[in-house]
């Protein structure tokens, strides 16, 4: 099977939320980044699983700027094949799509992963328009996911619950927790990604129609109200006739 | 002109749809647009969405749309967008939304901006605000030529529009191609509201020490009548379902009303909860990050108060009725 995996790079789960002092982008001073967890976690240990059940070869690629070569060592770490970065700094999921597709749709994928969502811009688009340049269905939110037979059965999350679906590839599918089981990569598998190919392509124009005037933080919460334990009555009160949530 | 795409489910609209079209309306009036709305699919009253600002409803009822398919509701879409000339193509951010949003954009050659909690206006010019980093940010963003936008499901007030008109709905028939990808079965709990649109959630973490002692959780609850969520450890080590975990890695929620029993309040848990619009934080440990994120704190064991606190609601509820 031809499986290409999306990933994508982050700043640490714990990094601090902050901006540039016009607020036109993230500071990025002295923060860690990291691969997405959704790509790294789930898509991209599933891709692994299904290549070693039924042979093949898993492909990373981002679009993104050469400091995210860090991210792809890192997937080839983990047991992918090669990596491929597109050189470019997409401002939108439009632009990383437009440059993930220009790569992948003369490739003959099976599947193509994503993550369900970036855990700093939480869009989750990406899938959607990659699908649609390619012109092939986009399973979104995949927990679980089997394969035979050239055909998978998917569960996806809906509000409450799981939808199954079945779907023959190609597809793009975007990986929610739950799709496999994170892998940590081992001294062998960082030493052999240095050997690993890791090509740099060149990004391609593409117009961008959505622009970010500004990012704010949330006006400071004040401070907590502490509530007497033995007086929960008050608590109640609290929440029917100040806050009125209840 | 604005069209929203009123989600319905088994004929019925949620929710998300009529906040859909009370965002897509009161966009409209900013920018002296009419607003109407398309209903895909078997639906019981397409006409109830005037109520929330809807002018016409365009109602595309094959039953091949009953059930989602993103190719299949993208082109249905589209066909009407483009015939209509909308500007702003309004989305609900639901898991159905998210499926849909960016192949619909890519289709129309629009601008996307997903999961907006409102917009603004800059002069004429409307300005989409979308949380960013789990919702310890925000970040504006404008448009330029047609663009689809998604809206998270309880960001705005539902409040219905004085003396709407009643509403013209059109019936259409159209051509529908799918993409291939066949439903097999849907597993839905049914009884509770799901978690991603419970306004009220009381949720646990390791503090309840064993999965036996969640007993005092469930009773608060029904009491409230509010949806169980759990922290990551707890549905890890199986103590409680993997739908119940909220946070960065499990479902982010946005409640009225959060209640957070026995839970430090790691920053990758409140990434999933600080859009809450209050939070209750109970932990006998003063100095838990929580209550830092809390609006009401209590610091006690849980095992005392949790009982306690299901007291006070019984005798609220039986004061009130
Ligand atoms: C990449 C990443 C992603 C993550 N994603 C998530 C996520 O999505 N969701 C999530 O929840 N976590 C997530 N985590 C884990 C997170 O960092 C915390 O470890 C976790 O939230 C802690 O769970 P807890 O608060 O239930 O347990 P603990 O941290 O053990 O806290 C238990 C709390 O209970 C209190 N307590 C104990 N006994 C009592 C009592 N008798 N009465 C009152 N209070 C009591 C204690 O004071 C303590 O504050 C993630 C971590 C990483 C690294
Ligand atoms: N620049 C990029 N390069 C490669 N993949 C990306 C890029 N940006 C986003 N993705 C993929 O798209 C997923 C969802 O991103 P988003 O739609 O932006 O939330 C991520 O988890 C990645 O798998």
């Amino acid at each position: 099977m031809k499986l290409l995996v999306c990933v994508s790079k982050t700043p640490d789960t714990t990094a601090k939320v902050d901006f540039t002092s016009d607020s036109s982008s993230y500071n990025e001073d002295g923060k860690q980044f990291i691969m997405n967890p959704y790509d790294e976690w789930y898509a991209l240990v599933r891709a692994l699983e299904l290549k070693e059940a039924n042979g093949g070869e898993v492909v990373i690629i981002n679009a993104g700027p050469a400091s995210n070569d860090a991210i792809l060592r890192k997937g080839l770490a983990i047991g992918a094949d090669k990596a491929i970065r597109i050189d470019c700094d997409p401002q939108t999921a439009f632009e990383a799509a437009g440059q993930v597709a220009t790569y992948a749709k003369d490739e003959g994928f099976d599947i193509v992963f994503c993550g369900k969502e970036t855990i700093d811009y939480n869009g989750s688009v990406f899938g959607g328009m990659l699908a649609e340049i390619l012109d092939v269905p986009f399973i979104s939110y995949a927990s679980k996911m089997e394969f035979a037979d050239g055909k998978a059965t998917i569960n996806r999350d809906v509000e409450g619950g799981v939808e199954v679906v079945e779907a023959k590839t190609p597809f793009v599918i975007s990986a929610a927790k739950g799709l496999a089981e994170q892998r940590i990569p081992n001294m062998r598998g960082i030493m052999m990604a240095k050997r690993k190919p890791l090509d740099i392509k060149t990004g391609s124009e593409i117009e961008n129609k959505v622009k970010v005037l500004k990012f704010e933080l949330p006006p400071a919460k004040g401070s907590v109200k502490m509530i007497d334990p033995e007086n929960m009555d008050e608590l109640v009160r609290l929440l029917h006739e100040e806050s009125k949530v209840i | 002109m604005i069209l929203v795409f009123a989600e319905n489910k088994e004929g019925k609209f949620k929710k998300n749809a009529f906040e859909a079209v009370k965002f897509g309306s009161s966009l409209a009036s900013d920018l002296g647009m009419e607003c109407h709305a398309v209903v895909l699919g078997e639906s019981d009253q397409p006409e109830s969405l005037g109520k929330y600002g809807a002018k016409k409803v365009i109602h595309l009822n094959n039953h091949q749309l009953n059930e989602f398919d993103d190719v299949a509701y993208k082109n249905a879409i589209n066909k009407v967008a483009s015939d209509v000339g909308a500007n702003f193509i309004i989305l609900s951010h639901t898991a159905l939304g998210k499926g849909l949003i960016g192949r619909l954009a890519v289709s129309l050659k629009a601008g996307c901006v997903p999961a907006v909690k409102g917009h603004l206006m800059l002069g004429s010019d409307p300005v989409f605000v979308k949380p960013v980093f789990s919702g310890k940010a925000f970040a504006h963003y404008q448009t330029s030529g047609p663009s689809v936008i998604s809206i998270i499901p309880n960001s705005l007030q539902l409040t219905e529009v004085d003396g709407a008109d009643p509403v013209e709905v059109e019936e259409h028939e159209v051509e529908v191609s799918g993409s291939g990808v066949k439903l097999i079965k849907k597993d839905v709990i049914t009884g509770t509201v799901p978690l991603p649109e419970a306004e009220l959630v009381v949720s646990a973490g390791r503090g309840m020490k064993d999965p036996s002692n969640w007993g005092i959780i469930e009773e608060l609850a029904n009491e409230l009548g509010a949806t169980t969520a759990c922290s990551r450890p707890v549905s890890d080590s199986g103590w409680r379902p993997h739908h119940e975990h909220v946070g960065q890695t499990g479902i982010a929620i946005r409640p009225n009303l959060y209640i957070a029993i026995g839970i430090s309040g790691a920053i990758q848990h409140l990434a999933g909860v600080n859009n809450s619009k209050v939070i209750v934080v109970i932990n006998k440990d003063p100095e838990a990050p929580f209550f830092k994120a809390a609006d009401y704190g209590i610091c006690a064991d849980l095992f005392e108060v949790v009982p306690k606190l299901t007291e006070a609601v019984k005798k609220y509820k039986a004061a009130s009725n």
